[in-house]
């Protein structure tokens, strides 16, 4: 176990170096930056003095390097259009992102494990055939019509909850559900699938066998060999909906990461482009590591291979 | 027979519906297993061996249904148990070894924590007895430094280790009637005897009552007290097992024991016995004699055959239109044939 921990952990940071690479080639990647700070009407002159004050003149590996340096330290330079310290206009999002996203997949793991698990306890039974239609349903709903109609639905005609805005838990309860509910399906068909298999199997059997209880049977022996690919995917969907809930963050006006992205993005504002590019891939590259270590701890086969 | 019987099944019969109609993989079969006895349950596959002790156990699929004339397991009748009050009993006094050492056990936790959590749900909570109960089973299946194995984990183990923690698994509550389905099937041949023997040793060291399920004949020359020889679905000859053996009497068990080869005997490069054809379709209607379409005396009256077992003397029974006489002069000319 713990040589497998070290060696996710070494290919994580390797992953995370390449990572870091990509994110600084970001901004040479599109034209010339200093054209786009300096905008249509500056001089060459301007442009010139442009790329020396940001140090585009430098060779690229120096760029580089610097700005590794720099973004090690929590220095992500500043936004070429708002003239603030990009980690101010980061640290004072990401918690509302960050908030939205452990809710919404703790939303969607608490409906989708257990839906998932009385699904392939009684499979083609009224319950399971409940918990298919709502899989569908989340499949097939755009994201953003389904928070429309939950606004429409709570916000306006029932008044029960604020439609905009993050200054209380209440504002977050739309929001976790139309991010939360886009993740279910997959989680809880993933679910079912890895329970019937495992219900099925030869060890189930001896547990049963043993005279053991339902209850040991079903979450002793059986969850815990199921959920094994669903920690996976997961994690993938935790990462998704940290860096992907641009659209709720917008319909629900939360001024998240997501929405800052949109925002720096329409602006060619590279710096933040590139911070939240660096953030959530660091995230994600963590989430995976997490998620890895977590599943060789739940079946420890895993680490041998 | 007036022995302490612990385990007495009348005319048991196991019935799954499927596409084709009814499937009647287990029709009418008797035994009954006293203390320290052991019965061997014979037979090629498919032919309802496995879904006997399934059965038995209250462990069939849950499409399928069972029904008997009689079940009774240590003076009780546990045809209408419900799946809680089986439950309390296997386990405790009926357990149960499967033939796949490999997959039978659960990869995600060790050995220790199965072993013990059996003697925990059904003799005592606590931990520290279970955990010395299972050292000294460890031991008795012949498993060294059994206090460390505990600590490991089923992929560690090869083959033949699984078994005996299935086996020492199976003995942590001290079971009155111990039911192995082909417990050496999967394992290497150098393994199977040393598994057999462990068997037949701990059966009669702790006085169990022993089904053994086998299609092995080797086997159950050397362990068995009672044979049952089983073909599809039911059962064509019963006894002790010497007299099975010696004096094979229904046309398939000799069939069956022209196919092992002995040393000696048997020519090098001559061909090695075999029962023709395969096992009939038991989907639907069934009558008459099931082996009648693979047998080397075969008549029109097999096919009415009422399936009356014929009993002689000592226990054995077969089922047959032939008489006894001229059923044991069809075994010699099967036996001659070989020779």
């Amino acid at each position: 176990m713990l040589v497998y921990t070290l060696k996710r952990s070494f290919v994580a940071f390797l992953i995370l170096i390449v990572v870091s690479g990509l994110t600084f080639s970001l901004s040479h990647l599109s034209a010339d930056p200093a054209l786009t700070i300096g905008g249509e009407q500056a001089s060459d002159e301007d442009i010139e003095a442009i790329r020396k004050f940001y140090g585009f003149d430098r060779p690229i590996y120096e760029q580089y390097f610097s700005w590794l340096g720099r973004a090690l330290q929590g220095d992500f330079g500043e936004s070429y259009h708002y003239k603030q310290p990009v980690v101010d206009m980061i640290s004072g999002r990401i918690g509302t992102t960050m908030t939205l996203g452990v809710l919404a997949i703790l939303f969607a793991l608490i409906v989708s494990i257990p839906l998932g698990t009385v699904a392939a306890m009684r499979p083609n039974s009224l319950i399971d055939r409940f918990a298919l239609l709502i899989a569908v349903f989340g499949q097939a709903l755009p994201t953003f019509w389904f928070a429309l109609m939950m606004i429409i639905v709570f916000g306006v005609w029932w008044r029960m909850l604020p439609i905009s805005g993050n200054t209380t838990w209440a504002h977050f309860v739309m929001p976790t559900i139309a991010l939360g509910y886009y993740a279910t399906p997959a989680l809880m068909r993933l679910t079912r699938a890895g329970m019937i298999e495992v219900l099925e199997s030869d060890y189930i059997r001896t547990a049963r066998a043993k005279g053991l209880s339902p209850t040991s049977i079903l979450f002793k022996h059986a969850l815990r060999n199921a959920i094994i690919p669903v920690v996976a995917l997961a994690a993938v969907w935790f990462g998704f909906m940290l860096g992907g809930s641009i659209v709720i963050e917008t319909i629900f006006n939360l001024k998240g990461i997501g929405w800052l992205s949109y925002d720096a993005l329409l602006r060619s504002d590279l710096p933040v482009v590139q911070a939240i590019v660096l953030i959530f891939a660091s995230f994600y590259v963590v989430l995976t590591l997490l998620a890895d270590l977590l599943n060789a701890y739940l079946d420890p086969r895993i680490s041998v291979r | 027979m007036s022995k302490d019987v612990i385990l007495d099944v009348r005319n048991l019969k196991v019935d799954i519906p499927v596409s084709a109609g009814m499937l009647h993989p287990v029709r009418g079969i008797s035994f009954s297993v006293a203390r320290g006895e052991t019965l061997c349950i014979v037979g090629e596959s498919g032919c309802g061996k496995s879904l006997t002790s399934l059965a038995l156990m209250g462990l069939l699929p849950k499409t399928a249904t069972r029904t008997a004339d009689k079940l009774d397991f240590l003076g009780q009748d546990i045809r209408d148990l419900k799946e809680r009050q089986m439950a309390a009993l296997r386990g405790v006094n009926m357990a149960m070894i499967f033939q796949e050492p490999m997959t039978s056990l659960n990869p995600a936790y060790t050995i220790g924590n199965q072993l013990i959590e059996v003697y925990r749900r059904h003799i005592d909570p606590g931990k520290a007895e279970a955990r010395e109960r299972a050292i000294f089973l460890l031991e008795k299946v012949g498993i060294s430094a059994a206090a460390s194995r505990l600590s490991q984990y089923p992929h560690q183990l090869s083959g033949g280790l699984r078994q005996r923690v299935m086996i020492a698994m199976a003995l942590m509550c001290g079971p009155d009637v111990i039911i192995a389905d082909e417990p050496t099937t999967a394992l290497d041949v150098t393994i199977q005897a040393q598994i057999l023997h462990l068997l037949a040793d701990l059966q009669k060291e702790f006085q169990m009552g022993m089904i053994l399920i086998t299609h092995d004949l080797g086997i159950v020359a050397r362990v068995a007290d009672k044979v049952q020889v089983m073909y599809a679905g039911s059962t064509v000859e019963e006894g002790p097992c010497q007299a099975v053996f010696d004096s094979p009497l229904h046309p398939y068990t000799s069939g069956l024991l022209r196919c092992i080869p002995v040393p000696g005997k048997t020519q090098r490069g001559s061909r090695l016995g075999s029962v023709p054809g395969i096992v009939p379709n038991l989907v639907g209607d069934l009558h008459g004699c099931m082996f009648r379409n693979r047998c080397d005396h075969a008549e029109a009256a097999c096919e009415a055959l009422a399936g009356d077992a014929t009993q002689l003397s000592d226990g054995h029974a077969f089922t047959c239109r032939m008489t006894p006489d001229e059923a044991a002069q069809a075994a010699r000319q099967t036996a001659r044939e070989v020779a």
